[in-house]
């Protein structure tokens, strides 16, 4: 009995290290930087800074290019969202329920799109936008968002359309509903759930998208991630400290909200080639 | 034309990738029967089912529901309702939910909605499930809810395939002698696809046995096991021993002709008798209420269906056979 006892006293330790690395390694960042946002200074060595101020969060706040940046994301964001879903919607339900010609090439497409390096991509893009004068419009800004997001709202609620029997579909047909109401009563309905981790998804892909909003949205549109851009170069760190939170907030939000999707397994379920 | 056939299949006709699946056939239902369509799986029972439901379109053939062309309709334009195999439930609505919505599609007010699903779902015996959600109440309260679902359309025509397929025994007998209770006192014309032949000789007023998109035989039960008129309907129904050759004299002739013997025709005395043949009890297969007795002659072994004392292995007698029904090319010669 002895060996057995020692043998799980060393793996409940080595366990517990473990543990205890990985929590320093994903929050202790965090911690930093929640420590920063709220620091006048810090003297090295010390761990703790040298006091404790609010001034950083006074001069985000105000700052007007930065509220700018703060109104333009939140605006920006959801609108990417509505276009991305108003496109991508009937896309991912043809995806679901037809077969025709190139349908798996046209899905792994979409994902090759995605791991491509994204400047390559948007360098091109610049050249159109500068044709069509979409350089530093808010149209052009919500287009290049938009690229970031079809992945998403392309896949994930074709399995969740997918999902959806379609015997569900033909009783609430031999009931008496039009395809039009079948598709709202009963397909869509069922399919929300993914949709709803699409959206999140979208929103997150949306609101984090620095390279293409730099490239097509300034010097006009500064978003909340390309303001962090010329943040870090010209104040001092503190404001990056507090701007990262403010940043990550809408995500965290998000998150929590749609945690039961997508731990349910929505997203999983949702890039999957069949 | 007197009176107007509940349903009224011409001329039906579909291929799938070019595969003929129903084969021009013609089926005539009267007003307030239930027939079956039954066939091993493949036969086209539930193509032809999903055509008259409007789920398909035929190549070819037209679909009359009382009189009304309904070949051209969608579903939800045609005059009957399904049944699903698997129910088919919504599962975001309450019982009650799916039950109603047929109705709420119809344009009826709330209070209309309620009177009517109330009164199906006392029906069905279901009142107490009103609020719970499919997912919550068995397998059989589930089907009760599909046709409950069905019956509130008040439906010129009811469409059930394989409704009991997926309820276990026990219930399979209850549930199918609760439908034919319903469509019985309701009245409605009724289509039951099945493969099992017990469920369709147990509820049906006719059969329509189906093979390879053609229906073989189209009568009354008893008539179907009494007469079949294919080698195919007479061993799709009911058991059959089946021989190569003639039988002459009380014995089999081995030949290029079918036969047919049913068990319950083959007898066995201790003592001769005529046209009996020496046999012995090669097998004995218990069913419950009856056994299965393989009974080893010169010429065959004849498969045979005892009840009461059973003979054991290896007793000596003799077997004759009652009845015996012949074949050439399928069909029955006699």
């Amino acid at each position: 009995m002895k060996p057995i006892t020692l043998t799980r006293a060393v793996q409940t330790t080595l366990l517990t290290v473990f543990a205890f690395l990985l929590t320093v390694f994903i929050l202790g960042p965090l911690v930093w930087l929640a420590i920063r946002a709220f620091a006048t200074t810090r003297t090295y060595p010390n761990l703790l800074p040298d006091g404790w101020t609010l001034h950083w969060w006074d001069v985000v706040f105000n700052d007007s290019s930065m509220q700018s940046a703060i109104i333009n994301s939140l605006v920006i964001s959801p609108v990417v969202v509505v276009a991305s879903a108003i496109i991508c919607l009937p896309a991912a339900y043809a995806f679901s329920r037809f077969t025709f010609f190139g349908r798996k090439t046209f899905l792994v497409v979409l994902f090759a799109v995605n791991s491509f390096p994204k400047m390559g991509l948007f360098a091109a893009m610049a050249s159109m936008f500068y044709a069509l004068n979409l350089m530093g419009t808010f149209i052009g800004v919500v287009i290049v968002q938009i690229l970031g997001t079809v992945i998403f709202m392309t896949w994930i609620p074709a399995a969740a359309f997918s999902s959806v029997a379609p015997s569900l579909e033909e009783a609430a047909r031999d009931a008496g509903a039009s395809r039009f109401r079948v598709f709202f009563s009963v397909t869509l309905r069922l399919a929300m759930p993914g949709i709803l981790v699409a959206m999140v998804m979208s929103f997150l892909a949306a609101f984090d998208e620095a390279q293409g909003t730099y490239l097509v949205g300034a010097p006009t549109f500064f978003t909340m991630p390309t303001a962090m851009y010329s943040m870090v170069q010209n104040y001092p760190p503190q404001v990056s400290a507090v701007f990262s939170i403010l940043l990550s907030i809408p995500s965290v939000l998000l998150m929590l909200a749609a945690r039961k999707h997508i731990l349910g397994g929505q997203l999983a379920e949702g890039f999957q080639i069949r | 034309m007197t009176q107007s056939l509940g349903l009224d299949i011409r001329g039906l006709n579909k291929t799938l990738s070019g595969r003929t699946i129903i084969d021009n056939l013609d089926l005539q239902v009267e007003p307030h029967e239930l027939v079956s369509l039954l066939g091993p799986s493949g036969c086209g029972k539930t193509t032809t089912l999903r055509m008259v439901a409007g789920f398909m379109a035929p190549d070819r053939g037209t679909i009359s529901v009382y009189g009304n062309d309904v070949t051209a309709l969608g579903p939800e334009k045609r005059p009957s309702a399904m049944v699903f195999q698997n129910y088919a439930l919504w599962p975001h609505m309450t019982v009650a939910k799916n039950v109603g919505f047929p109705l709420k599609l119809r344009g009826l007010s709330k209070r209309q909605v309620d009177e009517r699903v109330e009164a199906v779902l006392a029906l069905v015996n279901l009142m107490h499930h009103k609020n719970s959600r499919p997912s919550r109440i068995s397998g059989g309260e589930q089907q009760r809810v599909a046709l409950a679902r069905a019956l509130v359309q008040e439906p010129s025509l009811l469409l059930l395939d394989e409704p009991l397929s997926n309820l276990d025994a026990k219930l399979r007998v209850k549930v199918r002698e609760d439908i034919r209770d319903i469509q019985q006192r309701l009245g409605i014309t009724t289509i039951l696809v099945t493969h099992d032949q017990e469920e369709a000789l147990s509820m049906s007023d006719r059969i329509a046995v189906m093979n390879a998109g053609k229906i073989e035989q189209f009568s009354t039960p008893g008539e179907l096991y009494a007469n079949p008129k294919t080698e195919f309907v007479a061993s799709f129904i009911g058991s059959l021993n089946r021989y190569e050759g003639s039988w002459i004299d009380g014995a089999l002739v081995t030949g290029s002709s079918i036969i047919g013997i049913r068990p319950e025709h083959v007898n066995f005395t201790v003592e001769s008798a005529p046209q009996a043949r020496p046999a012995t009890v090669e097998k004995v297969v218990p069913r419950g209420h009856f056994a299965e007795v393989y009974l080893r002659r010169e010429d065959a072994t004849l498969r045979s269906f005892m009840t009461g004392e059973i003979p054991p292995v290896g007793t000596a007698g003799f077997a004759g056979v009652s009845q015996v029904m012949s074949f050439k090319d399928g069909s029955r010669v006699a």
